[in-house]
């Protein structure tokens, strides 16, 4: 063995020793990331999956016409101003006939959550000759009932601590002896905007909102970011000063704190455009704003990296420049700029700051119908939700993260798929 | 090797460049295909060409060789115009094909690349099937006007380029996973099909093996009955081999023009023989 052998062969245990460390860091480090994961997960689906079911009360109503003031021959306008909460109220009152006290009848009235009145207002108007009939119907509990349902209020707890008292404590038990109480798929959470009552609270308002805002963002900032790249990179004259400094400001801006745009969305578009405010149109021209420097920096980095042997082929059998780009070129460099489109688009669809700025964060209680229509976002929701103090809140505000992340993996998804579509081109 | 060498090294044997030695022009200009006359070519404000007059007679190979970094590329570059794609390349002189100014404002260089086709030294085909890879040209050129006759051509080219038996059964397999010499081949046979007049070639089999390079050299020596061929090639034996004329290059002159034959055996100049025996380069 010479010498330099030996050398080597001295050396390499601490080589390999070291290759080994490195190794166990990474596998380190992706554990700890791991746990935090699940960690971050456990705790919110296990706060969340209680908001996708959502307690129901039958109660048997008479929908009495003198109550109600109506006779066979009103008005659809009659009939739907007509006040059926009294209906209601009657109906839980002769279902409770013992409880005379003030305070218990309101509280009894409180069993039934208010869009009950409307259910019953729905159900005459299609309906009319349903007047002066009895008949059981399901209404959405209130939530303080759904609370107790779903076990988060404890009834060892001394009276005064506790939200629901005894005397509701009782009506409860005697409802669900007599299967009048009943959890089920909480449909109103994906059929209904925001409310300030939270068993009526929805996130298909946000979930409307953010994916109008998406698509803007989306057909804004990538056309332009791709062409901008492409430009740049393929047709924009070398080593020019004014190149360089676009190239220089673009980086910068993908550095610039994301209220920052919002603040600009405020000042250029909604106070000298005139774009109306807190809709998925001014969210989504903020955004893109901000994503365009991000899918604009990630397709130059993919264009670059496409081998210049394969524009000389194209160049070399008589295609022209635009030809080399488009045929060749992009279609090259699509993953990669899928791979930014994705960052951008995931960073757009959690964003919250630049949003409050434009007025994304108004109480709206209808679903938006298009991008013109007053709105809020996924994350705002969550952010609004959160700052309530009613505990049926805090449920849905994991659910409405839940529900973001699976938008977000979708969106992924597909974006992904799209990649191995572009990648399959070998 | 220390600067102190290479000076010195240079001083031995670099003889002064005056003018084109050899036969650079053609006798008979009715033979010529492509010609230079006081090309210059700067990158900035380097000058990589300097003054070159050199005739390309048609159906000939004419070899291009010379020492690393003397030009080689860039003349070549500059007979298609493929020096456009960088910026900073400009060149002067005259440059013609069957007498007519590649260079002059109305000449489109998206219709000479079409006439003067070009293989380059890596073999690049596009991420394609073999298919499309030898149907792209023809498909852009609107050469063909139905599947059929797509279909014809394909078989053709790649039966010029001696690659039809290899493939035929795989055609839409992609051609990047060819091996390299077949890739290659796939990359004349792509050329082959836009039917061009010139074919530029640039060192074609410094990235293959010796049997590989064998099959395209004798390729080349088929092809040349259809096509003018100019290659550049670092490997002397190849130009020996397989050219009528070679022309040596330094330091971006032209140092000499003759018969293959002659170069290699009975160099005019000093330059070219230092080069041919070894002791250069
Ligand atoms: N794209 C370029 N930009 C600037 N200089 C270049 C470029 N390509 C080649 N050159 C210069 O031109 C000279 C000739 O290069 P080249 O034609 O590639 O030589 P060869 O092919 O004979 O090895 C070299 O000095 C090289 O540095
Ligand atoms: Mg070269």
């Amino acid at each position: 063995m010479n010498k330099s052998t030996q050398i080597v062969e001295a050396g390499l245990k601490k080589r390999y020793a070291r290759e080994k460390r490195f190794r166990m860091f990474g596998l380190i480090s992706i554990l700890i990331s791991l746990a935090f994961l699940v960690v971050l997960l456990t705790d919110i689906i296990s706060k969340g999956y209680p908001a996708f079911q959502q307690t129901y009360i039958k109660v048997d109503v008479t929908i009495d016409s003198k109550t109600l003031g109506l006779t066979a021959d009103s008005t659809e306008d009659e009939l739907y101003t007509a006040s059926y909460s009294r209906i209601i109220r009657d109906s839980l009152r002769a279902k409770f006939p013992e409880v005379t006290d003030r305070k218990q009848r309101r509280a009894l009235t409180n069993l039934v959550s208010k869009s009950a009145a409307y259910d019953i207002r729905d159900k005459v108007i299609a309906n009319p000759s349903i007047l002066d009939t009895t008949a059981s119907y399901w209404f959405l509990a209130k939530d303080d009932v759904d609370v107790f349902m779903k076990g988060n209020i404890d009834r060892d707890l001394p009276e005064d601590d506790r939200r629901v008292k005894d005397y509701q404590l009782g009506w409860i038990d005697q409802l669900v002896a007599e299967n009048r109480l009943e959890k089920r798929f909480n449909t109103v959470l994906f059929t209904e905007a925001d409310s300030r009552e939270p068993e009526q609270a929805g996130i298909r308002g946000a979930l409307m909102g953010s994916l109008f805002t998406m698509l803007i963002t989306m057909f804004l900032a990538v056309p332009i970011g791709v062409a901008s790249a492409t430009y740049l990179e393929e047709f924009a004259p070398q080593n020019n000063k004014w190149v360089d400094m676009i190239e220089i400001n673009i980086n910068n801006l993908a550095a610039v704190p994301s209220i920052v745009f919002g603040l600009l969305g405020l000042a250029v578009y909604i106070n000298f455009f005139g774009v109306p405010r807190s809709t998925p149109l001014i969210g989504g021209l903020v955004l893109a704003l901000m994503t365009l420097p991000t899918i604009i920096i990630a397709s130059r980095a993919a264009i670059k990296a496409v081998p210049p042997s394969m524009r000389e082929a194209a160049l070399g059998l008589g295609a022209s420049k635009v030809q080399t780009v488009f045929q060749h070129v992009l279609p090259t460099a699509m993953p990669g700029i899928l791979t930014g489109t994705i960052i951008g688009m995931a960073q757009a669809l959690g964003e919250t700051a630049p949003l409050l700025m434009i007025g994304m964060i108004a109480f709206v209680s209808d679903v938006p119908q298009g991008i013109l229509d007053p709105s809020t976002v996924m994350p705002v929701q969550i952010y609004l939700w959160s700052d309530s103090p009613e505990r049926a809140f805090t449920e849905r505000t994991s659910a409405a993260i839940m529900v973001l992340l699976a938008f977000l993996i979708t969106m992924n998804l597909i974006a992904i798929m799209l990649r191995k579509r572009f990648e399959q081109r070998w | 090797m220390s600067t102190d060498t290479a000076t010195k090294k240079r001083d031995e044997f670099d003889v002064e460049i005056l003018d084109t030695v050899g036969q650079p022009l053609l006798k008979d200009q009715a033979e010529v295909k492509m010609a230079a006359r006081g090309c210059d070519v700067f990158y900035a404000d380097h000058q990589a060409i300097f003054g070159v007059d050199l005739d390309i007679g048609k159906n000939e190979i004419i070899a291009m060789i010379g020492p690393s970094g003397c030009g080689k590329s860039t003349f070549l570059r500059a007979l298609n115009r493929m020096n456009d794609t960088i910026d900073i390349c400009k060149v002067t002189g005259d440059l013609t094909l069957d007498g007519q100014d590649i260079y002059a404002k109305d000449q489109d260089p998206v219709l000479l690349r079409a006439r003067v086709g070009m293989v380059f030294q890596k073999p690049n085909p596009f991420p394609k099937s073999i298919y499309d890879n030898v149907a792209y040209g023809a498909r852009l050129h609107g050469l063909v006007t139905n599947k059929s006759e797509l279909d014809d051509l394909v078989e053709a080219s790649l039966t010029k380029a001696g690659l039809f038996k290899e493939v035929k059964d795989s055609l839409l397999k992609p051609g990047t996973g060819l091996s390299g010499g077949q890739q290659q081949r796939l990359c004349i046979a792509r050329t082959i099909a836009v039917d061009p007049e010139v074919i530029l070639m640039d060192e074609p089999t410094s990235a293959l093996d010796p049997i590989a390079t064998a099959i395209i050299e004798e390729l080349m020596d088929e092809l040349r009955h259809n096509y003018t061929i100019a290659i550049v090639t670092h490997s002397m034996q190849q130009a020996a081999r397989i050219s009528q004329r070679t022309a040596y290059f330094h330091l971006g002159k032209l140092v000499e023009v003759n018969a293959t034959n002659t170069v290699f055996t009975n160099p005019e100049h000093k330059l070219t023989e230092n080069y041919i025996t070894g002791r250069f380069g």
